[in-house]
């Protein structure tokens, strides 16, 4: 079963916060909820997304985003609608 | 394959278990220094840096470093920098070093610097590394009219800040200097047009280079890492619009590794000697296989070529004073085939210090190369074609740094190159000469076996033992003695060139520089005595120290004859010494007793003080040629 976009946003953020896997990550989830989400840590996390995708944000999109529900939407965007 | 030296190929991929044992170590007790360098010999990406600058921060308090060096880092910067200090921890132990990080306040670069009790003067750091944006430095626009006078702004404000770094801090200073833009205004007319941001980064980069210089400082030459990478790469224009990253977030790694090998050679870290295998490492083929017609070296073949292109970069390593040994399997006279009858080769047996060719295990001789060096296992670079060796050599002496290659011979030297392993922040005439004076040293030790008593062979050796206080000459050697001594180094104190700088003209310590020569070859500077005036007319060492490159020539005794004679005439009555152990230096644990000291203090952690009253002292006849001069005059040399 093809993992979804939520589910590898979560793994990477994991990994790149250096946080528990069983933090509850939703799409509701933002830079308030997890404490080693910081302005850089962030940079950090939209490299490795760029990176999992293979695709490019620009600045206007990774400035608009407001949470994780936000980031599944640009990426679904780019990738074309999610990996059904 | 390519070569991407933005992911520091010369060591080898991360296993995939890292992150484990990353977390095995968390939940540990303590942590050693050999294990962080066992964890930062791999090739890190930034991910896996920061892991580990978290574990050695959540170990801060229970932290072994030895063997590591502790080294205290802060950062002066005017753009985004506070990432880059786990990449530096998690790099530092790659080159011996166990770094301590300070970031200075965003954007209070001269606050930091010249207020008072400020958080980077509490630091009180070793080494400050000074970064200043060319943004910030007002160099972003390019003109036509040639813009002169904000180059001088630009420089003037950096002299300004190094100064201080140096006067007000007493630190080190690392300039880190601007990347010349690679993107054209008018293209390849850039490098005439005054105004354009090309010409004046280029030429700001050269007053750096000056400044530096004049306050012995080191330039931190990221032009060059960009170059290296590829300046179309180095920056990330939407990163940099993002958060002001100054370079593309993957090339942090590389970043951290340069200022962590500049730290080291700093330190005194940087490796002394190059160790080669012979076959398919110096030439194609198995000498004892192929016989000296078979192996592929020299011009005619790509192969050929790219092997002695390996030899040409050893040799140009030498010219600057790195040692070069081999370390080979294979019967002795096969192993000298090649370097003595094959006309292709460029490496020549005289050019080897050391030439170790048996069956023993790899290990083991380069143990015996750095024993017969008298030089330490830490400052070996080991270079092997096959894999089992470089594995096996890792898993018994992990001090010694092996780059990772592949089998293309082409590689090798930018393994080595770009490894930083060699790293050097000064460069002297006695570098160019060193390597032969260990040549000459394996000749004197065959000529000490021909000879009779010790006494007779240090007579035949016509030593001429030159020695006078320290002075600009002799300064950077000074201190680069001062900071790679480490075996017979009674103190280990470590001095910068402007601190021995200062030394000079201090009235209340004496100092010497000592130089040997002999009928072999000068040796250069080879040993530096530091005083200091203490109570009831007394003089305390402070350092003392000497290359193991003269051990056994007496050259100590000849140096306390010489203090003795300067101490009785400033009417000096008593000499104290101090030994204070450290993880290198137990060969001199009793130099002052051999010297005649009495024993008046021993310390628990093996720390020893002792003393000479000078009326006891006798003077020796010594095998130097010998002529007392008056101390009185600064400038006397007391042999010459």
């Amino acid at each position: 079963m093809p993992e979804s976009t939520l589910e590898a946003i979560k793994e990477t953020m994991v990994d790149i916060f250096d946080i528990d896997d069983d933090v509850a990550i939703g799409p509701d989830t933002s830079a308030a909820d997890i404490e080693e989400w910081d302005s850089l840590s962030h940079i950090r996390l939209i490299v490795a997304l760029e990176r999992h995708f293979g695709i490019k944000f620009k600045n206007a999109e990774v400035e608009g985003l407001k949470n994780v529900g936000d980031l599944v939407a640009v990426i679904d965007a780019k990738t074309g609608g999610g990996n059904a | 394959m390519t070569y991407d030296v933005a992911r520091l190929p010369w060591l080898r991929a991360k296993p995939i278990d890292f992150d484990r044992a990353i977390k095995q170590a968390k939940a540990a007790e303590g942590l050693t220094g050999d294990a962080l360098r066992g964890f930062a010999s791999y090739a890190l990406d930034l991910d896996s840096s920061l892991k580990l600058a978290k574990l050695i921060n959540a170990k801060a308090g229970t932290l072994t470093p030895a063997p590591l060096s502790p080294v205290k880092l802060a950062i002066v910067s005017s753009s985004t920098t506070s990432y880059i200090v786990p990449a530096i921890q998690a790099a530092a132990p790659r080159h011996g070093l166990l770094a301590d990080v300070y970031v200075g306040e965003y954007g209070q670069t001269a606050q930091e610097i010249y207020g008072e009790q400020t958080g980077l003067q509490r630091f009180a750091p070793d080494v400050v590394l000074l970064s200043l944006d060319p943004e910030m430095l007002a160099l972003n626009r390019s003109e036509i009219e040639s813009q002169t006078q904000l180059v001088d702004a630009a420089a003037q404000q950096i002299r300004w800040l190094a100064e201080g770094i140096v006067a007000r801090l007493g630190a080190m200073v690392i300039i880190q200097n601007v990347v010349e833009p690679a993107d054209p205004w008018s293209g390849h007319f850039d490098r005439r047009a005054g105004g354009s941001r090309f010409a004046m980064l280029r030429e700001l980069n050269q007053r750096i280079d000056g400044i530096a210089a004049a306050l012995n400082g080191a330039v931190l030459d990221v032009d060059r890492i960009a170059g290296l990478v590829g300046k179309s790469v180095w920056t990330d224009r939407s990163q940099w619009y993002m958060a002001k990253l100054p370079f593309a977030l993957d090339l942090t790694p590389l970043y951290a590794d340069h200022v962590a090998r500049l730290l080291g050679a700093i330190r005194g870290k940087a490796r002394k000697c190059l160790v080669l295998d012979l076959d398919n490492t110096c030439w194609g083929g198995v000498i004892g296989d192929d016989g000296l017609g078979g192996i592929r070296i020299g011009e005619g073949s790509g192969e050929g070529e790219a092997f002695l292109a390996v030899q040409h970069y050893a040799l140009e390593l030498k010219r600057r004073g790195i040692v070069l040994a081999v370390c080979s399997k294979n019967d002795e006279a096969n192993a000298l085939l090649p370097f003595e009858q094959h006309e292709e080769m460029a490496l020549r047996r005289d050019d080897i210090a050391v030439f170790v060719a048996n069956w023993d295990d790899k290990a083991s001789n380069l143990a015996l190369i750095a024993q017969t060096l008298g030089i330490s296992t830490d400052a070996l670079l080991f270079l092997d074609d096959n894999p089992a060796e470089r594995a096996r050599v890792r898993q018994m002496l992990p001090e010694v740094a092996v780059p990772e290659v592949g089998d293309d011979p082409a590689t090798y030297p930018l393994a080595i190159a770009h490894s930083g392993w060699f790293e050097a922040v000064a460069m002297t005439a006695d570098d160019a000469a060193r390597a032969d004076q260990y040549r000459a040293n394996a000749v004197r030790t065959e000529a000490a076996q021909k000879l009779g008593s010790l006494d007779e062979y240090l007579q035949s050796l016509d030593m001429v033992c030159a020695m006078r206080p320290f002075d600009a000459l002799g300064r950077e050697r000074i201190a680069q003695l001062i900071n790679k001594s480490n075996q017979f180094n009674l103190t280990t104190r470590r001095y910068t060139a402007a601190e021995v700088a200062a030394l000079e003209t201090d009235p209340s310590v004496f100092t010497l520089q000592i130089r040997l020569t002999d009928r072999f070859g000068d040796n250069g500077m080879i040993a530096v005595v530091i005083f200091r005036a203490g109570d009831e007319r007394s003089w305390v060492c402070d350092s003392w120290l000497m290359s193991c490159r003269v051990l056994g020539r007496r050259v100590e005794e000849a140096t306390l004859q010489a203090v003795v004679a300067a101490a009785r005439q400033a009417g000096i009555s008593r000499l104290i010494g101090r030994y204070i152990p450290s993880a290198k230096n137990g060969m001199v644990a009793d130099h002052f007793e051999k010297l005649g000291f009495q024993r008046i203090s021993l310390e628990a952690d093996g720390e020893s003080t002792w003393a000479l009253d000078l009326a006891d002292y006798v003077e020796k006849a010594l095998p130097f040629q010998y002529s007392p001069v008056s101390l009185g005059d600064h400038d006397a040399r007391i042999y010459a």
